[in-house]
Parts: C-alpha cells; sequence; structure tokens
C-alpha cells in the first residue's frame, strides 16, 4: 500500500502519484505522514513539503501556506502559491531576500519577515534539487 | 466622367478588404486563445474542488460552521458587486451584458433601498461605469485575458476588507460562466456570505469524507478562518478565468460574423462596381456609333452636294 498524493496549486496541479511518505510542517511542528495515517486536516507553514516515492526519490516543492488533509491513504495539499525547485528563479529570490532584509532594517514588521521567509524557502529548495 | 463612380466603388472594396483582413486574424488569434483559456479554467477547478470538500469534511467532521464570512447579516444596509469585463472591446456583446446586468442589479438594489458599491474589474467595466457616473469604490484591470492568481487575491482581498468593516453586508459576483464552447452565460451570484449548504452540496460523492474522526493542527476553527479567504479567492479567480475563456469565444464569434459581413460586402460592391464599369463602356461604344454615324452622314451628305 502507498500514499495517493495531489500537489494542488489554483494556476495547476503540481504533482499526483504514489508515494510513501509526505513530510511538512503545520504550526504546531513537523508532521510526516505514512500509509494507514488517520484523517488529519491542517494549515501549513512557509515551508518545504517534501513527497518520498516509493522508488525512494524525493519530490520538493516551496510552499508557502496552505492546507493539508489526509484520509484513507489520501493526501492532498492544497497551496494558493507552491513551486517544484524547477519553477524557481534563484537570482530573482536573492534580490527579493535582500530587498526584503533592506526593508527590515528600514522599518521592520511582519510583511517583510514574511518576505524574507519565503525568499529564504525558495533558495532553499532550488538548492537542495 | 462615369468612370469616377467606379474608381470610387473599387476604393472602398479595397479598403473593406484591409479590415478583413484584421478581423480574420483577429479571429484567428482568438481561437487559439479559446483553447489556452479553457485548459486554464480546467486547470483550475482540481484545487476549488479539493478546498471546497476540506470545507464539507470539517464541518463533517463536527466542526461548527461558524464564521464572519458565512453569516447572513439581518439587515442589509449595502450591496458589492464585483463585475467582471474585459480590458478590450470587439467582442461582440460580452461587456455590453456585463453592463446591463450590473445596471440592472444595481437598480433592483436601489428599488430595494439598498446602497451599492461597485468593484469593477476590466477596463471597459471601468470606463463604462465612469462614463455613466456610477461610483466606483474598487477598480481593477489590465488582466482581463490571462488573470493570475495574484489578481484574484487583490481582489478577494479588497472585497472582504469591505465586508469585514460592515462597508458592504453582501457581495454579487457579476461575471460570464463558461459552460462549454457554445455556451456562455452572463451570471449573478452571491459571493458574500458563503453559503455553508451550496458549499457541502457542490461536495463529489467521492470527494466527502466519511464522518470519521479528524485530527485538526490547529482547531477546527483556526482552519476554517485561514480555509474561508482562500475559498473566496478560488471562487473569484475561477470566475476570472470562465470570463477570460469566455471573452475570447465572445471575440472569435464576433471578428468572425465581421469577416462574413466584410465578404458579403464585398461581393455585392463587386457587382455594383462591375455593372458601372459595363455602363461605361456600353455608354461609350454608343458615343462611337453616335459619332461614326454622324460622320457617315455627314460624308453622304457632302457626296450628295
Amino acid at each position: 500500500m502507498s500514499l495517493e498524493v495531489a500537489l494542488v496549486s489554483p494556476e495547476r496541479i503540481l504533482y499526483t502519484g504514489e508515494a510513501d511518505m509526505v513530510v511538512c510542517r503545520t504550526p504546531e511542528g513537523e508532521i510526516a505522514f505514512l500509509t494507514g495515517h488517520a484523517p488529519f486536516v491542517g494549515t501549513l507553514e512557509i515551508a518545504p513539503v517534501r513527497v518520498i516515492l516509493t522508488d525512494g526519490a524525493e519530490v520538493k516543492a516551496a510552499v508557502h501556506g496552505g492546507f493539508v488533509e489526509v484520509r484513507d491513504n489520501k493526501v492532498s495539499v492544497l497551496s494558493d502559491v507552491a513551486e517544484l525547485p524547477i519553477q524557481i528563479d534563484t537570482a530573482r529570490a536573492q534580490l527579493a531576500l535582500e530587498k526584503a532584509e533592506r526593508d527590515c532594517a528600514e522599518s521592520g514588521g511582519a510583511d517583510c519577515e514574511q518576505a524574507i521567509r519565503r525568499a529564504k524557502l525558495r533558495i532553499a529548495v532550488a538548492e537542495s534539487k | 466622367m462615369a468612370g469616377g463612380v467606379e474608381r470610387a466603388l473599387r476604393r472602398r472594396i479595397k479598403s473593406i478588404q484591409s479590415t478583413k483582413k484584421i478581423t480574420r486574424a483577429m479571429e484567428l488569434i482568438a481561437a487559439s486563445r479559446i483553447v489556452r483559456a479553457q485548459q486554464r479554467v480546467l486547470a483550475a477547478r482540481p484545487y476549488i474542488e479539493q478546498l471546497t470538500a476540506v470545507i464539507a469534511n470539517l464541518s463533517s467532521a463536527g466542526a461548527g460552521l461558524t464564521h464572519p464570512l458565512l453569516e447572513t447579516r439581518e439587515s442589509i444596509g449595502s450591496v458589492g458587486f464585483v463585475t467582471i469585463t474585459a480590458d478590450r472591446g470587439l467582442c461582440g456583446g460580452y461587456n455590453a451584458n456585463m453592463h446591463r446586468l450590473t445596471e440592472r442589479a444595481v437598480a433592483r438594489e436601489k428599488a430595494a433601498g439598498r446602497d451599492y458599491r461597485l468593484i469593477a474589474v476590466g477596463r471597459k467595466g471601468n470606463n463604462f461605469f465612469r462614463y455613466r457616473n456610477y461610483r466606483i469604490d474598487g477598480s481593477f484591470a489590465g488582466f482581463s485575458e490571462t488573470p493570475t492568481y495574484e489578481d484574484a487575491r487583490a481582489i478577494a482581498a479588497d472585497l472582504m476588507a469591505k465586508y469585514e468593516s460592515g462597508e458592504i453586508d453582501q457581495a454579487q459576483l457579476i461575471y460570464t460562466r463558461f459552460l462549454s464552447l457554445g455556451s456562455q452565460r452572463a451570471t449573478e451570484r452571491q459571493l458574500l456570505p458563503l453559503d455553508p449548504k451550496a458549499i457541502t452540496e457542490t461536495v463529489r460523492e467521492e470527494d466527502a469524507g466519511s464522518a470519521d474522526a479528524y485530527e485538526f493542527e490547529p482547531s477546527p476553527d483556526e482552519i476554517l478562518a485561514e480555509l474561508l479567504p482562500r475559498y473566496v479567492e478560488a471562487r473569484i479567480f475561477g470566475a476570472l478565468l470562465e470570463a477570460a475563456a469566455s471573452e475570447q469565444v465572445a471575440r472569435q464569434r464576433a471578428m468572425k460574423a465581421a469577416t462574413d459581413n466584410a465578404n458579403d460586402l464585398i461581393k455585392n460592391l463587386d457587382r455594383v462596381a462591375n455593372r458601372a464599369r459595363q455602363e461605361m463602356i456600353t455608354t461609350e461604344i454608343m458615343e462611337i456609333v453616335g459619332g461614326a454615324e454622324g460622320m457617315a452622314q455627314a460624308t453622304a451628305a457632302s457626296h450628295d452636294n
């Protein structure tokens, strides 16, 4: 038995297929789903979602908030902004990070902290491919 | 000279022919974009379906569906309208249908003694309502053919801010539904408050979860508070995509009609021009014959003398 995984954003389906394990992060911390997991609904943090495929390969996606639902060995990850490593423009993310850090140094506030986290996530996911 | 009529006609035919080239090109471009727009509509469906399923499962698993976005307010002072139009014209009655539907809806609310707030999406709608002296409270444009999720998020944020502050107590979405290639319909739908019954009813059998006890992280209410705004955004995004597809179909159809009309015009004018040319030749022959006869008579007369 394996998990049926769907990684869905409003613009497209990023990934669907079988997998052994899905790892993501909710506000309470990292959580991994294996087959037979109890029904679960949670919100996602700005963090990578990792899908470990049945052949041991790994699909990683930068997920900027969203939801995960698990039931009957089906894992649905819904995110309004989600990107696979090939879709990430590292140079642009680097620029965004620098800009966000400048903004933070000047004014501070939650907005730029979010921006820093987004940019860092993009860079981390893109580099790990 | 009679030749002037023919020349004027030929000039008109030429100008119609160049117009026809333009309408024909627009027709073909629209036709090729329909396919892409249609694919985007289909690509967006899984997300909203899954999102709806999660909300439905949340409610069937015992989370009380209570949230400001779900509650119908007792007295409705003002209704917000989000009208989705195109940025460009030349698409038949597409924009006019949206204008008419919105005007009628606004008139209906006014008759019921309510105020209105207009959020105009698309350049055409903005121009129309400004020209007609409607008060526009939200204006978005420049993406009618290829809307992104970011655009939908901006509209949703504006709308929800108005709703939360009590500026509006209800929101209607006016757009052109894309039912199929052959059928698009101008539609008005309630967007806010969300109707919990409608949400749970639209869930397909296979997506509906059993009433198993779900685990929630964080609490169901907190998840719901996150889910519902995303749901509103996704609804608007879906409407933008359907409107974009409908716009391309409307444009393709309008440009096909224009091309056909140009063909008919050219055919008719060609006939008139040919007749004018024929008439001119006949007149010239008559003149020559008349002249020759006159000469012959004159010569005969001089011989008689």
